[in-house]
């Protein structure tokens, strides 16, 4: 019992830690209809920048603190990122408004490994590592109920405590800001937006920048937990089925999509795994999505898409 | 001035309906052929067949499947490199476990499995499209990268997990040096080109692009939708699992599943997207273009006298890679084989445009 409660908060932990990446996903289809696959890439390029800058800072201004180091790069990266968006809605989407989904979404396969070339070809391609200052110690809870108590990484809880507060900041964005009003207005139809004064482009790169800041603060919590290099480019993969499970357009559901799949990657490996030879967390989430798929095309908490088949 | 059509008057339904129905472009493909048969195997050098002729005629190959699945019906695929994957084990498997079974009659049943797969990951497409279905494909490429990784059957249980062919004899006469090889796989794309040209303008590929254009309507003119789409998987696998078995059996040798990883699909993908959507011809001037474009990156550095180390040139190429599919989606959505087509249509004119 107490190895089945570990193991199921081992799952919702990194289940969040999809959840954050898969947000990145949403707030940009949601906002222009387009599927971002290059959200990896940009975890990436954010997490190296952060991780360069905070070792860069120090040395050109000459001092060693590490939380004025953290806050700058932070600064630095979020700057760079914003600039990305921009020059992507510039460069980009403009040009290829009211194309095919299938269209875009081939250009952000462009974009990602032009991103994934770009990261590496300026930041280099080493193993590096970010340090905020996460707690690293183990901590065991329940202790009276099991022999032993419970382990559950303070890394792991501090990661999720992050991604409620970003998910509850951009809820609040979302709701009580002009922009954010803007944005639902745009994601709701984006004509109808267009009509009353909105100005798409300025919007597109407003999401863009949160979509990327998103992507930053993902990198920085799976770079601190597991080093930056190019495999967090791949972590957009695993957290691909996370939103079509949770539905493309729902943000609430791309965090109970990754809880569902976190868990469901955690217990399958460790239960299932063993009858057929280890590893299938890498295309669990992926079957998984696709048999829910085909009973539920447009996902747990998604509109109902009309062009279905 | 050469090349005009004036003059060929078409008097049966047969000369009308040719492939190349402009005397010229016949001529051209014969002496291409003429070329590829006889004067690259003479003069190549091994290097030149080796490392950029074979990759490339393989690589069309797979992209000419590709093409038909999503250039022809517009069903996106992200795991294109799973179905190589499936018709280089199935091949392989065939080889080790039935040992009378000739070359290309492995080489073919690679592709029949490739086919059953391919049909099986095609099921969700008759219900979803688009986004979802690339997602789909992905999840195809990931079980079975899993599949050839930890099932320890498909490597005949081989500790390291790789696996090589042994030496390859076809009709009794041996494929072994780069020429014979060279001209192994040359015989296969022809007539694979041949048959899916014939196939895309046939009565089935006048459905894939009625399905792809507006699957509503074509549904309505009495075009069944599970047919056409289930029959784009099956023809697309089998010829991705035809080069699958030529890529492990002809270029690599022994391979083991990173060969065909998501990479190989995105590099697929971006063949058919340079060359050409729903273009025969662009599947080759997609292979051709990405597979020239790395070797011009690693030597180009080196007649300028510039120093990059690999890993340097490795980011570059991605970088260019990833710029030239935004640039062509955005100029050229329909790929090199339309800039081939609209320098023919010049060449008509030329020199006198009014």
């Amino acid at each position: 019992m107490a190895f089945f409660l570990e193991t199921l908060f081992g799952g919702l932990m990194s289940g969040m830690l999809y959840a954050l990446i898969g947000l990145g996903f949403v707030l940009i289809f949601k906002a222009s209809g387009v599927f971002n696959f290059a959200q990896g890439a940009m975890v990436l390029v954010a997490a190296l920048a952060m991780a360069r800058f905070s070792v860069w800072i120090p040395q050109w201004l000459g001092f060693e603190s590490l939380l004025l180091a953290n806050i700058l790069a932070f600064i630095v990266a979020a700057a760079m990122m914003f600039l990305l968006a921009w020059l992507i809605e510039r460069l980009v989407l403009r040009h290829l408004v009211n194309q095919e989904a299938t269209t875009l979404l081939m250009a952000t396969l462009g974009i990602s490994y032009f991103l994934d070339g770009l990261g590496q070809f300026s930041f280099g391609s080493s193993v590096y590592s970010i340090n905020v200052g996460m707690p690293k110690e183990p901590w065991f809870i329940l202790e009276n109920m099991f022999e032993g108590g419970i382990l559950v990484s303070l890394e792991d809880l501090t990661a999720a405590l992050v991604a409620a507060l970003l998910v509850a900041a951009l809820a609040l964005f979302f709701q009580y800001t002009g922009t954010g009003r803007a944005l639902r207005a745009v994601a709701d139809d984006h004509q109808a937006a267009q009509s009353v004064g909105i100005p798409l482009n300025r919007i597109w790169v407003v999401v863009w920048c949160v979509a990327g800041l998103c992507a930053l603060v993902a990198g920085i919590i799976w770079g601190s937990k597991f080093g930056v290099q190019f495999t967090l480019a791949t972590a957009a993969l695993r957290a691909l089925p996370v939103v079509i499970l949770g539905g493309l357009t729902s943000i609430p559901g791309a965090i109970i999509g990754g809880l569902i799949i976190g868990v469901g990657e955690k217990l399958s490996e460790v239960y299932l795994g063993p009858f057929v030879g280890g590893g299938i967390e890498i295309w669990f989430a992926y079957v998984l999505a696709l048999v829910f798929l085909l009973f539920r095309p447009q996902g747990l908490f998604g509109e109902k898409i009309i062009d279905r088949v | 001035m050469f090349y005009r059509e004036n003059g060929q008057f078409k008097t049966t339904y047969r000369s009308d309906q040719q492939i190349f129905p402009i005397l010229q472009d016949r001529i051209f493909i014969w002496i291409l052929l003429a070329v590829a048969f006889v004067a690259v195997p003479m003069l190549g050098s091994d290097y030149f067949l080796r490392g950029i002729l074979i990759p490339f005629l393989i690589l069309s190959l797979a992209a000419v499947g590709l093409n038909i699945l999503v250039g022809y019906c517009g069903q996106i695929s992200l795991g294109t490199g799973a179905f190589m994957a499936v018709g280089a084990y199935a091949a392989w498997n065939f080889g080790v476990r039935v040992p009378a079974m000739p070359l290309v009659l492995q080489i073919l049943m690679g592709g029949v499995f490739a086919t059953l797969v391919g049909v099986v990951f095609g099921i969700p497409s008759l219900r979803i499209r688009g986004l979802y279905l690339a997602v789909a494909t992905l999840a195809a490429q990931f079980f079975v990268d899993w599949a050839f990784l930890r099932i320890p059957y498909f490597t005949n249980y081989s500790p390291s997990g790789n696996v090589s062919v042994p030496a390859l004899t076809a009709f009794g006469l041996p494929v072994q040096t780069a020429v014979e090889k060279y001209l192994f796989v040359l015989c296969f794309v022809v007539v694979f080109a041949l048959i899916a040209k014939n196939l895309v303008r046939g009565a089935l590929g006048r459905q894939w692009m009625a399905m792809r254009d507006m699957d509503v309507a074509a549904a309505v003119i009495g075009i069944r939708p599970v047919y056409a789409k289930l029959t784009a998987f099956a023809v697309s696998s089998f010829i991705v699992g035809v080069a699958g078995a030529l890529w492990g059996f002809i270029h690599l040798g022994s391979w083991e599943p990173l060969a065909f990883d998501l990479n190989r699909s995105f590099q697929l993908l971006f063949m058919v997207i340079i060359g050409g959507l729903g273009s025969i011809m662009g599947s080759f001037f997609g292979a051709a273009f990405i597979v020239l474009v790395p070797v011009a990156l690693h030597s180009v550095p080196r007649w300028l006298g510039l120093p990059l180390s690999v890993d340097t040139i490795f980011h570059i190429e991605h970088m260019v890679f990833g710029a030239l599919i935004v640039f062509f989606l955005i100029v050229e959505p329909h790929g090199l084989a339309r800039l081939w087509s609209v320098a023919k249509e010049k060449l008509r004119m030329w020199p006198f445009p009014h």
